[in-house]
Formats: structure tokens, sequence, C-alpha cells
């Protein structure tokens, strides 16, 4: 009979024994040793029937198969683009999926993105090598201009777009800004210069206060209060 | 004879204790371990990109490890900077000692610098970095097989003891012997052993189980640091 060592929803560290028996599954962030399931991670403990998974709580973004991210090219090559997605790795943007229209060979790919181009780009394959490969073909997906692009801890992502998409929705309409929240962390808004920075200060505020319940009320109040945020601190990518 | 120690502590006592997660802004995890008056900072950046790219490892991560006593942390002369000969050895072992807790196959290409800052010192700092270090890595989110704890033990006159000071390690008129250990505190291998001085083989292995019970005690204490800076709070709603 298995049973649990450690409850639900509990922080647990690396090497700390989750579970007993041979009735949990090791998911995610987990591994089994003998009869018992151990952690790998610093995370939290989320109990799925018999399956034991761990959602990290610190670290850097591990890009995912069918996330939308924000990239930044770093790279032209031949046959695509090299984009930096705010991990330890590298993502490449294909030809065949960055645009439908037709481009000779040897065309000049800076043509379509260039070098500290921002992008908007979903993940569709990640190789047991931490290769990383996007497309642009998708509802939203797009190169960015016109705005502002702010850093935030990956963990933190889910708090920001809030459940259905009701935390960011809140922001857009409150604040004017056109909003993209990337998996990965990168956030872009565009809009008003003032509004922008009253949607960056909603944010870091969210980002410090993630934890607390009553967030969305507490936002709320943030937003309505006219609070520009002037001292708060502001980083601008 | 028995030696008795100049704080007062039992054979087997430690000095008081202080740890903690996250302490420098900048880094992607990082830790504070505090033994008596020895104090060690850790700060873990990555996994990262690993250049010059001959050195990346398409197997396997690469973990390096940096142990550095800074010029006013003795109690004696000025620290000269830079590398010497004992701090590449202490870094060289420090991260055998980590390595064995590390998951490098999680980060194939990338690497995972650990650094370690020693701003005051009273013995036992390699035991104190790689305590520090293995906080910082959990912090950072890096995946791990296990904790890793680390202790001084050691003989002055005919008494085993554990944690020396440095006023214990430099009585002069009784044979001293010091053996730092560090040890997995959940499956208890040892990851590091080193002896300077003149020990038998029953001491040494009493001094072991000494080092080890003294670990689980550690390893509680590195726990509840990790666990402080999410409790605050952290919780799913």
């Amino acid at each position: 009979m298995g049973n649990l060592l450690v409850q639900d929803k509990s922080v647990v560290v690396p090497g700390e024994a989750i579970a007993e028996g041979m009735d949990f599954l090791p998911a995610s962030g987990t591994f089994r040793e003998g009869e018992k399931i151990i952690a790998s991670k610093l995370g939290l403990i989320n109990v799925d029937g018999r399956v034991v998974r761990l959602i990290p709580l610190a670290g850097k973004y591990l890009p995912k198969s069918g996330d939308t991210i924000i990239g930044k090219v770093s790279d032209v090559t031949f046959s695509g683009w090299r984009l930096e997605i705010n991990s330890a790795y590298t993502a490449m943007l294909g030809l065949k999926d960055a645009t439908s229209s037709f481009i000779m060979r040897g065309a000049d790919l800076t043509k379509f993105f260039t070098f500290g181009d921002f992008i908007v780009a979903k993940i569709i394959n990640v190789t047991s090598q931490n290769l990383v490969d996007l497309t642009l073909k998708g509802p939203g997906l797009r190169k960015l201009s016109e705005g502002r692009m702010i850093y935030v801890s990956p963990h933190k992502v889910p708090r920001i777009i809030g459940k259905q998409g009701s935390m960011v929705m809140m922001l857009k309409e409150s604040t004017g800004c056109n909003i993209v929240v990337g998996q990965n962390g990168v956030i872009w808004l565009s809009g008003k210069p003032e509004d922008e920075i009253k949607a960056v200060s909603a944010i870091r505020k969210i980002e410090a206060e993630s934890h607390m319940s009553g967030l969305t009320e507490r936002i709320k109040t943030h937003l309505g209060n006219g609070n520009t945020g002037e001292n708060n601190d502001i980083q601008q990518a | 004879m028995t030696f008795n120690r100049p704080d007062g502590r039992e054979f087997d006592e430690m000095r008081p204790i202080e740890a903690k997660a996250g302490i420098i802004a900048r880094a992607d995890g990082s830790g504070y371990f505090k033994i008596g008056d020895t104090i060690a900072l850790a700060a873990v950046y990555g996994p990262r990109d690993l250049y010059p790219k001959f050195m990346q490892d398409p197997t396997k991560g690469v973990l390096r490890v940096k142990y550095n006593m800074m010029p006013f942390s003795g109690s004696g002369d000025r620290v000269r900077p830079g590398a010497s000969r004992r701090s590449r050895e202490i870094s060289f072992v420090t991260e055998r000692a980590l390595l064995s807790a590390v998951n490098l196959e999680d980060f194939p290409n990338a690497v995972v610098d650990v650094f370690i800052e020693l701003p005051q010192t009273d013995a036992g700092t390699r035991c104190a970095g790689i305590c520090a270090a293995s906080i910082a890595l959990a912090d950072a989110g890096i995946s791990m097989k296990d904790m890793v704890a680390a202790v001084s033990c050691g003989k002055v006159g005919d008494t085993l003891l554990v944690d020396l000071s440095y006023a214990e390690e430099a009585v002069e008129d009784l044979p001293v012997a010091d053996m730092p250990v560090s040890f997995l505190p959940r499956s208890g291998k040892a990851v590091l052993l080193q002896m300077d001085g003149q020990i038998t083989k029953d001491e040494i292995l009493r001094a072991l189980e000494m080092g080890k019970e003294a670990c689980e005690k550690i390893y509680d204490i590195q726990k509840n640091a990790l666990k402080e800076k999410f409790l605050k709070g952290e919780q799913d709603a």
C-alpha cells in the first residue's frame, strides 16, 4: 500500500521523499528510487490521483512543446533565425515555419526579421538535446514592434495570465495597453507611455505578491488608484 | 587525556548554524551558510551557454565550481586575492562532491557555475562552502538527486570532535587530525573525505559516524532555509 510522506501542495527540496509504495507514479520533477518517490527539484507537490508531480518554484525557463513564447532574434542563418528565449538554450525559427510567402534561395533573410527583433512564436518541438523549434503559424504569432519588454520569473507567468487569462484581460482593459505574455517570462506591452508604466507597475506587483490570497482584488484597486508606479523599479528590456 | 573544547562545546556539538536561501538578487540561485564564525556565500548561475564551445558536452552539462577566500577573511595575514594551490584543490573537491548530486544530463551543452565566497573564516570553510552551494543549487532550480551536507571532523589529542574551530585545529601541544567529510543525507553516501594529520582506522570510522549524524542535522537546517524562502506564503491557490 502506498502512502504520501508529505502533504499535497507542500514545498519540497531535492532529495526529499514524497511518497512510498508502487501505487504512486513519478511524473516531472520526481524520480523513483526503490519503493520511494523522490523530488529532484525545489518545488510544490501536486498529487493527481496516482500521479505525483512537482511544480518547480525556481529555475530558468524550460522550453515545452506548445508554449507561446517571446524570443529575440540573435542570429540569422541560411535556413532561418535563431532566437534567444530567456532560457539556457536558444530556439530556431525555420523559414518554412516563419512565413507562407515564397522566399528565393539566397534571399536576404534580415528583410523579414533582423537582429534584435522580438517575435511571438510557438514551440513546436523540443528534442532531447534541448533544441527548440518554433513556428509563426497560428493566431497572434507575429513580429512585435513599438512597445516595451519586461522580464519576469517564468514561474510567475501563470499568475500574470490568471485563470483563463482573467488577469491579463483586466490589465489590458484597465490600462488600454496591448499585452503579450510569453511563457518564458518575457512580456510585451504597447500603448500610451503612461499606460505602459501603469501596466508594468501592476505586473511587478503581481510578481511580488503572487503568493498572497486576494491577488486579483488588490491588483484591481492598484489599477483603479491611477497608480503610476513611479517608485517602482521598472526594468526595461 | 581528554581535550576540553575552548568554547565549552560537547565533543559532538556543532557551532551555531544559520542558513538562508536567495540572498543574492542577480544570481539564479544563492545560499548563505554560517557555522560559528565561518561564513560562506554561494551564487549559482545557469544553466547557461558554455563557451568556448569545445568545452560543451552534448551528452551532459558541465558544473564549474570556484571556491574563494576573501582577502580580509582570515584571522591572521591577509589572504592574497586570486587562485592559489589551496583554493584550486578545494574548488576541485567541492565540485566532485556536488557532482554526485546534480543531474548533469538535464542540461546538455550548458554549464552551471557555482561561486563560493568566504567573507569570514574560522576553519571548516570547504564544508560551509559545500553546504551553501547545495542550498544555492536547489534555489536555482537545478535538478538534483539529493542535497549535499558537509562538516569537518577531527581529533585533538585523543578526543574525536565534530566541527573544529580554528582554535582547535591549531592547538600546538597536542596532535591534531582534521577530516572534512560530506554526505548525501538521504542515501548516506560519502562524497568528500579528506584527512590531514594522524588517526587510526578505528577512529576514522567513529569520526565518520559522528560526521554523518552532524550532516543529518545540517540537512534539516538546509531544508528549512529553502522552505522558509517560499513559505513566506507561496501557495498554489
